[in-house]
């Protein structure tokens, strides 16, 4: 077995699942510091509920995604250590930029907001969830700068066989962060509040006290604008990410696409069976001029094809396969996409009947919902994988390839060792995460047993 | 003073707040079902990290961080060449992180049972993992011209190393045992006192230890003679003072002892390796220096401003933090874990 392989297959599994977890921290963070600040300035008991309530999920998933984060860290080093090597002068400043800026920040602040509701002010209490928020939000910026080089490298010098800093302004700027940044923000909030929709829905489908209804109801409000926002922010972030994308990495619009040809105007393949080996397509549903008008807001403009961007590339860095997996392109886009306009759906749904204050209006709809928490999932996951898989066979685009920068000395026993061991592990966790998950999702708060578990409601005695 | 310096200073002054913070909770997490008889009494012990552990652990996140900033090399030698080690470290922390977590969320006492297992665990393994990566840093490994790891997982487990991790095993027990009696009150602190009596004979032996052997099985002696200067002998001297507080029943400077004698270790390994971070056991030529491993200098000039500016700042919050946490916790508390 070929070790680069099993590394990609490694880094794949782990930094999905990690990614399971963090955009509900991120959008989560900023929903229940919302909460707190209603609360604080209120007084408003069923917001405290609410935070509190919201809180303990969080930090279910808070926990689990910190802990899998520690694998990201260290994995370039051990995995990828020749494109560490390589890209270390430049890819190294902002993952450490992270540390310090974010990662302090987000867990110094949770342990103060979990452990200080009775020892802080309440005004330093609720800036202590604010920090988390700005921390996470801080994180991913950091790590999309890190992330974005692999896509558009800028900035950099070719120099003692490696790339080297040039600007560190060009790293920042490149305008590739300034379209993922915003498009992961918006799935985060996306997640966050369809997470929050569908346990709310799940509650007010069935018999509640006066106060469990109310805390839900609200939920529910703020889980629909946040839901509205955040999908029509995500759609328009991605429609410009496409865009540039056809100026950085036609090849990877191209395999989204299955366009083989270059063609002007370009038609959207809506569903496409095709002969990836032959480079045709079997079977299609096309709209004529749809891809020329997604690139460039007209009907009309050549989108270049899978062949001739093979071609170019060929002529450009040699011999070799300079085409991604156009299967795995082709359906993790439509996955992405199709679970967005699905969210899209029920947003405008979910807010119409929270504006006519009808929210428990409809059962069937409520009903909808719980499954929905799915999909934000659904398109984060396949979002990811497109981004990474459409970038292939570069590890930094048009710079470095995937099998360069693996790590010379690591043998195939060890990764494929570190593969199923993480493998196992993190598959016994997320059944002890969803299973708590579930425990205290569905727990109405006011109704569960009162112990001493939960963030404590007196200040411990202070006895030196 | 150049900037490869500086970063080698930041990068010791990382894994000082990294082991002296994050010690105490290895200790702690180790020493839980040791201390702990009743669920109740678990739950306390837990609690006592329950706020700062986690800000504690990035402090070894930042340190990875940084090592790859401003010594691409070194991070990738060291992590690609101690790859099933630290393998088994990322699954411990990763088990340690979530156990603590979750541990108390549900009621079932085999589930409790089995995070309790994950934490000691968790605890065990980087706490004894740590001492022999260090060990090896110093003592050298076989690493070819082009800075690769060329030796396997059991290279690293040769006896130097395996000193170096009982060595770090038995400092973080001790520092834990004096944070628990400074933490918890009544019969735990008084178990954790009893526990400091024992552990501390055993880590003062153990440190005395690993300095001789630094000496006969490093090339400490042929580099810096002698006289090993002040560092060590303080690191073991604090050791020394903290028996002292301990038998006159001054925990809180026993613990600023313990934090000194860890601070100290760190420092001597350190000067010990300058200007090298990692020793080529085939060829001192091959060693990866604080030089031949750098970034550019414009690098590390930017990531020395961000650091200079943060590395304050984090320290003032999470300073604040403790204080905020300063009080003892008992069976009688309100336990948030």
């Amino acid at each position: 077995m070929d070790v680069t392989i099993l590394a990609r297959w490694q880094f794949a599994i782990t930094t999905v699942y990690h990614f399971f977890f963090v955009p509900l921290s991120i959008g989560l963070s900023l929903l229940v510091a919302i909460m707190q600040t209603v609360y604080f300035r209120s007084g408003n008991e069923t917001y405290k509920r609410m935070t509190k309530f919201w809180g303990k999920l969080l930090l279910i998933n808070f926990a689990i995604g910190v802990a899998t984060g520690i694998v990201q860290e260290f994995q370039f080093g051990m995995n990828w250590a020749e494109y560490s090597r390589f890209v270390g002068d430049i890819f190294g400043a902002p993952l450490a930029i992270e540390a310090l800026m974010a990662f302090f920040l987000e867990s110094t602040f949770l342990g103060l907001w979990l452990f200080g509701w009775n020892k802080l002010p309440k005004g330093v209490h609720l800036a202590c969830i604010w920090m988390v928020a700005i921390g996470t939000t801080i994180s991913s910026f950091w790590i999309l700068v890190a992330n974005s080089f692999m896509h558009q490298p800028v900035g950099y010098v070719i120099r003692n066989g490696r790339a080297e800093m040039e600007s560190f302004g060009a790293l920042i700027a490149n305008g590739h962060v300034w379209v993922q940044w915003p498009h992961t923000m918006m799935a985060a909030i996306c997640t966050a509040a369809f997470f929050v929709l569908g346990i709310s829905a799940y509650h007010l489908r069935r018999p509640l006290g006066e106060a469990g209804h109310e805390m839900f109801r609200r939920s529910f409000q703020i889980g629909a604008i946040a839901a509205f926002i955040g999908v029509i922010g995500v759609i328009l972030a991605g429609h410009a990410q496409a865009q540039y994308m056809i100026q950085v990495q036609p090849m990877k619009m191209a395999a989204a696409e299955a366009l083989w040809e270059t063609e002007d105007p370009a038609p959207m393949s809506l569903f496409t069976v095709a002969s990836t080996p032959q480079q045709r397509d079997l079977f299609v549903i096309k709209v004529p001029g749809l891809l020329s008008f997604l690139a460039y807001n007209r009907f009309e403009g050549a989108v270049p094809g899978i062949k001739d961007l093979q071609a170019e590339a060929e002529a450009t860095y040699g011999p070799g396969n300079y085409t991604p997996s156009v299967f795995l392109a082709y359906w993790t886009f439509r996955a992405m996409v199709g679970a967005g306009f699905a969210m899209l759906g029920l947003a405008v749904v979910a807010l119409y009947f929270v504006l006519r204050n009808r929210i428990t209006s409809s059962p069937a709809f409520l009903w909808l919902l719980i499954p929905a928490i799915g999909l934000p999932y659904l398109a984060n996951a396949t979002g990811w994988i497109f981004t990474e898989m459409g970038r292939q066979p570069w590890i930094v685009y048009g710079v470095m390839l995937t099998n360069e920068g693996v790590s010379a000395t690591v043998g195939v026993g060890y990764v494929l060792l570190s593969l199923i061991g993480f493998t196992l592990v993190y598959l016994g966790l997320i059944a002890a995460t969803v299973f708590l998950m579930l425990k205290y999702a569905r727990q109405v708060p006011g109704e569960e047993p009162q112990s001493s578990k939960q963030p404590s409601l007196r200040p411990a005695p202070a006895g030196d | 003073m150049d900037l490869n310096i500086l970063w080698f200073i930041l990068v010791a002054v990382l894994f000082i707040g990294f082991f002296v913070l994050e010690g105490f909770d290895y200790g702690v997490g180790m020493l839980l079902p040791i201390m702990g008889k009743t669920d109740t009494e678990r739950r306390v012990i837990i609690n006592t990290v329950g706020p700062v552990w986690d800000g504690n652990e990035v402090w070894v996140l930042t340190a990875g961080g940084a090592i790859f900033a401003a010594f691409p090399h070194w991070y990738a030698t060291l992590f690609s060449g101690f790859y099933l080690a630290l393998f088994l470290m990322l699954v411990a922390l990763i088990i340690r992180a979530v156990a603590f977590e979750y541990r108390s969320k549900a009621e079932d006492p085999k589930w409790r049972a089995w995070w309790d297992r994950g934490i000691v665990f968790g605890s065990l393994i980087p706490a004894i993992l740590w001492g022999v990566a260090l060990g090896n840093m110093l003592r050298g490994v076989p690493i070819d011209a082009d800075m690769h790891y060329v030796g396997t997982f059991f290279d690293l487990l040769n006896p130097y190393a395996i000193i170096g991790g009982l060595t770090s095993l038995s400092m973080f027990l001790l520092h834990g045992a004096i944070f628990l009696n400074l933490k918890t009150s009544g019969e735990l602190s008084e178990r954790a006192l009893h526990l400091t009596r024992r552990i501390g004979p055993v880590t003062t032996v153990m440190v005395a230890i690993f300095i001789v052997s630094t000496y006969l099985m490093t090339d400490s002696f042929s580099r810096l003679g002698v006289n090993p200067g002040p560092v060590p002998i303080a690191s073991l001297g604090a050791l020394f003072a903290a028996a002292y507080f301990v038998h006159i029943g001054r925990l809180g400077w026993a613990f600023l002892m313990t934090s000194v004698n860890i601070g100290l270790s760190v420092i001597t390994i350190f000067m010990a390796l300058f200007p090298r971070v990692m020793v080529s056991s085939l060829d001192p030529a091959w060693s990866l220096t604080i030089y031949n491993a750098s970034s550019s200098p414009k690098t590390l000039t930017i990531m020395s401003i961000v650091a200079l500016i943060f590395i304050p700042i984090v320290l003032a919050y999470q300073t604040w933090t403790y204080w905020v946490f300063r009080h003892r916790i008992s069976i009688e508390s309100e336990l948030t874990y």
